[in-house]
């Protein structure tokens, strides 16, 4: 386990060391965007960068490390994929929808003032 | 076959999870997999909103595949923006599209696409009115934004359950 870095063949070392590195730039930058962005509507758009296109980097990264070390495909973070898929839209869309609600509870507060 | 297997693709990605899961092609693995292919869709159904079946799957890898490449696309505009433009010259907006599609199915596919894409978030479909209100995040131009929804999504999607 400890040499398990010699055991992975250059071109998949190269290819697992691209797609990390652009997977952890893209989740930074998605976590920079929660401290840059404006207001609530513009930070919810930061972290999607991040489950999108960050973690499908890091995904496929794991997906060639492992199928190159242990010489068979190792496909099963197609199932991580999936999940995401089907489950972050939820999460924003009940996010933005609360978001909105609150928004004109507030301005019905402030025109009856 | 129809009364042991009543949702197909729903038996097929079972096993395939199952399969995926356990990591393994073995017999057993595969027999337990179509187990449980036939238990899960029977026991859930009551469960299970009446939707339409996927007529046309070739469609759909085709709205799939571009789906994929336009949230690469944005993905990279949206790291651009947070990087390197002041947040204060972004122009995020809520906007309006008029929809003909009013089918569940097809509405919940293009709500997983909009917000998997970076920069767009589904905000309300309103029903009554056929009209979906979506917030972007950097909004240049409304009517391509309608045009891409209508012509590159909807279409799409009308397509695939036809």
């Amino acid at each position: 386990m400890i040499n398990m870095a010699n055991d992975i063949p250059a071109w998949a070392a190269i290819l697992v060391i691209f797609f990390l590195l652009l997977g952890s730039f893209i989740i930074v930058v998605g976590t920079l965007g929660l401290v840059r962005l404006g207001d609530f509507y513009q930070r919810i758009h930061g972290p999607a960068i991040t489950i999108t296109l960050g973690t499908g980097s890091v995904l496929i990264a794991s997906m060639i490390l492992f199928s190159s070390t242990h010489e068979r495909l190792v496909i099963h973070e197609l199932l991580i994929t999936a999940f995401v898929f089907l489950t972050a839209p939820l999460g924003a869309m009940m996010m933005m929808r609360a978001a909105v609600y609150r928004g004109r509870r507030q301005q019905q507060r402030d025109e009856s003032k | 076959m129809k009364s042991w297997f009543p949702a197909p693709w729903l038996s097929v990605c079972l096993l395939a999870i199952w399969l995926l899961l356990n990591q393994s092609l073995e017999l057993g693995q595969i027999l337990f997999g179509i187990l449980l292919a036939i238990a899960i869709p029977v026991i859930t159904a009551p469960l299970r909103p009446n939707f339409p079946a996927v007529t046309r799957p070739i469609a759909l890898f085709r709205l799939l595949s571009y789906a994929l490449v336009e949230i690469i696309r944005s993905s990279f505009n949206v790291s651009r923006i947070i990087l390197f433009r002041g947040t204060k010259n972004v122009n995020s907006q809520f906007i309006i599209i008029p929809l003909d599609m009013d089918n569940p199915a097809g509405l919940a596919l293009l709500s997983c696409l909009i917000n998997s894409t970076p920069g767009t978030v589904w905000v309300e479909y309103f029903s009554d009115r056929r009209e979906l209100s979506l917030h972007v995040f950097d909004l240049h131009d409304e009517a391509w934004w309608i045009d891409t929804i209508k012509n590159k999504y909807e279409k799409p999607i009308m397509a695939v359950f036809e």
